[in-house]
């Protein structure tokens, strides 16, 4: 799990802490960040697989952070997080292109299969375009 | 009730109001014709009377005239001597009643003594003294008389007739009678044909002629029950009440130069018995038209309270119905708050139970002889977490749109599928289903997922309501003209009455705490209404409970889905 850069993306810090703490326990590369613009710049900034992201924050919501990111880094995967079954919120997630929903509270263990899963379709993700980029220098 | 009052007062007002308004001027327009008709008919009717006493006083005067005037004549024609003399007396009688018939009943001379000097007539034995009498005074000083009867004369009752003549210094006096029945004949003559009767008094209410044994004047003289006064010379009318109670108008003329009143009376129904015809069809008219006002404003109220008393229901139906709606809106919007505001700090304890669990893993912990408590109190903490989750979630299916997309299906196998379900709890508890599904049922269109929540929720509460003792559960469906109608029966437990109107209340609940969430039946009981459906319940203590569905074949429950969640969606 360790090579998996996880960031949380969660304006409750309480939660946000208990849940680094718990992930770095079991090797996970993760970081925590408040809101969306914040969780924009460290993408920015410092390469990320997977993104468990916060419906419901102040400022920039889950969704809107989630086209935003998807716009400037399609290949990262994001968790979305809910803290209510609301599921046209999660339907809306899934087509902006989230990899996958969760509930509050969740079991870690669900969280972190999750982000294996999410992890490994962005690693096949990427081999696809290594081929395609491969695929096509060859030609050249 | 306050209720049967307001619409007890409501009709009150209704029909009072209906009866008075057409009442009030159809009697204040018909009294004023009737009175002002019955004003002018009574003046018509004096008016006439008037004029027929006028006459009547006038020819009685005329007829009393003529006679003296005959007398009068005879006195100047003939001298004392010839006149004295009684054949000729005789002869002259005779010829006066040959010329009038038996008007003059005898005739008589009288020296200026007071002394018959001759006499022809039926009273010849008689040798009477006039010197005292008060018409032969009366004839001695004025010349002439017509006397008032009696007159005194050997108690005779005729009108005395004298002249006074002058014979060389010496005066003497012919006198004649006028039959009592000729002069009573003469009176009733003047007022036949008209129903009444008349008689002549004098001044001093003395009785004259006429018939005057109906009048009952009671304790009255009557001159005053007549109302004759002193100087009265006109003609004029009263009305009286006699002793027997009957009404009577009585017209008193004067003639005679005042010295007699005539009167005529008649009863006063039928005097005015034209007047009390016409008045008695006016009344029948306006009884008949009042009754018909008052029956038609009574049924037309009647009517009007119905439809009141029917709008009134269906609004209290209506706002009813809205309220439980409301209700559940409110809900819908309190559920999503709850799942916001609980759900975060659930999931931040259940976080810090598993962080604790983790540093548990460590090593320095291993030895804790209480290390099997604290992985219990964990797990405990999780489990908790895991119902509060369940709980809000289930709150939140009023404010999140479950699949309500509406299906054309068979109903018997969507029952058997619930039934199926629940088999295996129903015979644990010692728990019997009956099934009464008509093979015939059509398909119906509603929501699959919903009704089998509905359906659902019915079975497990009637299981819960047989739990400790066992019993039937009866489910039958059936057809009612468009509707198709479900029944969910147990014997079980029952409903208390308290509860019966709260029943589809959210959160309300009867079940020990942590058992129910008291959201299963004002679930079902939006979802039913979204169907366009109803839903209800009836109980008896320790006997069971039976909820009833109705619900719509055809998606008449379309508009009502759109309607619901229009008002599901604009609460959140």
């Amino acid at each position: 799990m360790h090579n998996i850069k996880v960031l949380l993306v969660d304006d409750e810090r309480e939660f946000s802490e208990t849940l680094i703490k718990r992930m770095k326990k079991r090797n996970v590369d993760i970081t925590g960040v408040r809101g969306g613009e914040e969780a924009l710049q460290t993408l920015d900034q410092s390469p990320i697989d997977v993104v468990i992201l916060d419906v419901r924050m102040p400022g920039m919501d889950g969704i809107e952070t989630l086209r935003a990111l998807k716009k400037r880094h399609p290949l990262i995967e994001v968790i979305m997080l809910t803290g209510h079954a609301s599921v046209e919120v999660a339907v809306q997630g899934m087509e902006f292109g989230a990899f996958d929903y969760l509930m509050k509270p969740m079991q870690i263990d669900d969280l972190l299969y999750k982000i294996q899963d999410a992890h490994q379709q962005k690693i096949i993700q990427e081999q696809k375009i290594d081929n395609i980029k491969r695929m096509t220098s060859g030609r050249e | 009730m306050a209720a049967d009052k307001h619409y007890k007062s409501l009709m009150k007002s209704m029909f009072l109001i209906g009866v008075v308004v057409p009442l009030i001027p159809m009697v204040l327009v018909s009294g004023i014709i009737l009175y002002q008709s019955r004003v002018s008919y009574k003046k018509e009717i004096r008016a006439h009377l008037e004029e027929v006493i006028q006459k009547s006083t006038e020819h009685i005067d005329r007829f009393l005239e003529d006679k003296l005037a005959d007398i009068s004549m005879m006195a100047d024609t003939f001298n004392f001597q010839q006149l004295t003399d009684e054949f000729f007396l005789v002869e002259m009688l005779n010829r006066l009643q040959k010329h009038y018939g038996h008007v003059f009943s005898d005739l008589e001379v009288i020296d200026d003594e007071g002394v018959r000097v001759a006499y022809a007539g039926p009273h010849k034995s008689e040798n009477p003294r006039h010197l005292k009498t008060d018409w032969y005074r009366e004839a001695m000083s004025t010349g002439y008389v017509i006397s008032h009867m009696p007159s005194g004369l050997a108690d005779i009752p005729f009108i005395i007739i004298a002249v006074r003549k002058n014979k060389m210094e010496k005066d003497w006096v012919l006198r004649t009678g006028i039959d009592r029945d000729v002069f009573s004949r003469v009176v009733k003559e003047t007022v036949t044909g008209r129903g009444g009767s008349a008689f002549i008094i004098d001044r001093d209410g003395q009785y004259q002629v006429g018939s005057i044994h109906h009048i009952d004047h009671g304790e009255r003289s009557l001159m005053d029950f007549l109302g004759i006064t002193e100087g009265a010379r006109d003609i004029f009318m009263v009305q009286r009440t006699d002793g027997s109670g009957h009404k009577n108008i009585y017209v008193t003329g004067f003639l005679k130069g005042g010295d007699w009143a005539l009167v005529y009376y008649q009863r006063a129904s039928e005097a005015f018995s034209g007047l009390i015809k016409t008045e008695m069809i006016a009344l029948t008219v306006i009884l008949i038209v009042g009754l018909l006002i008052v029956a038609n404003t009574l049924s037309l109220s009647k009517k009007m309270l119905r439809r009141i008393q029917q709008a009134d229901k269906e609004k209290q139906k209506r706002s009813e119905q809205m309220f439980q709606t409301g209700k559940l809106a409110s809900i819908g919007e309190l559920a999503a708050g709850i799942a916001h505001e609980i759900n975060n700090p659930v999931a931040i304890m259940v976080e810090e139970a598993g962080w604790i669990d983790d540093l548990l893993e460590e090593e320095e912990f291993q030895e804790s002889k209480n290390l099997g408590e604290f992985r219990r109190a964990l797990r405990q903490i999780r489990t908790q977490g895991e119902r509060c989750k369940e709980i809000t979630h289930k709150l939140l299916s009023f404010a999140r749109k479950t699949d309500s997309r509406i299906e054309t299906i068979r109903l018997n196998e969507l029952i058997e599928d619930m039934v199926t379900i629940s088999a295996k709890r129903a015979r644990f508890s010692g728990i019997i289903i009956n099934m009464e599904i008509k093979k015939d049922l059509p398909p119906i269109e509603v929501s699959p997922t919903e009704l089998q929540q509905v359906l659902l929720n019915l079975i497990n509460n009637a299981l819960d309501a047989m739990e400790k003792k066992g019993g039937i559960l009866s489910i039958s469906a059936r057809l009612e003209e468009d509707h198709v109608v479900i029944e969910v029966s147990d014997d079980g437990v029952g409903i208390p009455e308290d509860n019966i109107s709260q029943i589809f209340d959210p959160f309300f609940t009867t079940k020990p705490v942590g058992k129910g969430t008291g959201l299963g039946l004002s679930i079902c009981y939006g979802i039913i209404k979204k169907l366009g459906g109803e839903i209800s319940v009836r109980s008896v203590i320790d006997k069971g409970s039976t909820f009833c569905i109705r619900l719509p074949l055809k998606g008449s429950g379309k508009n009502n889905v759109e309607e619901a969640s229009r008002i599901l969606n604009s609460q959140q």
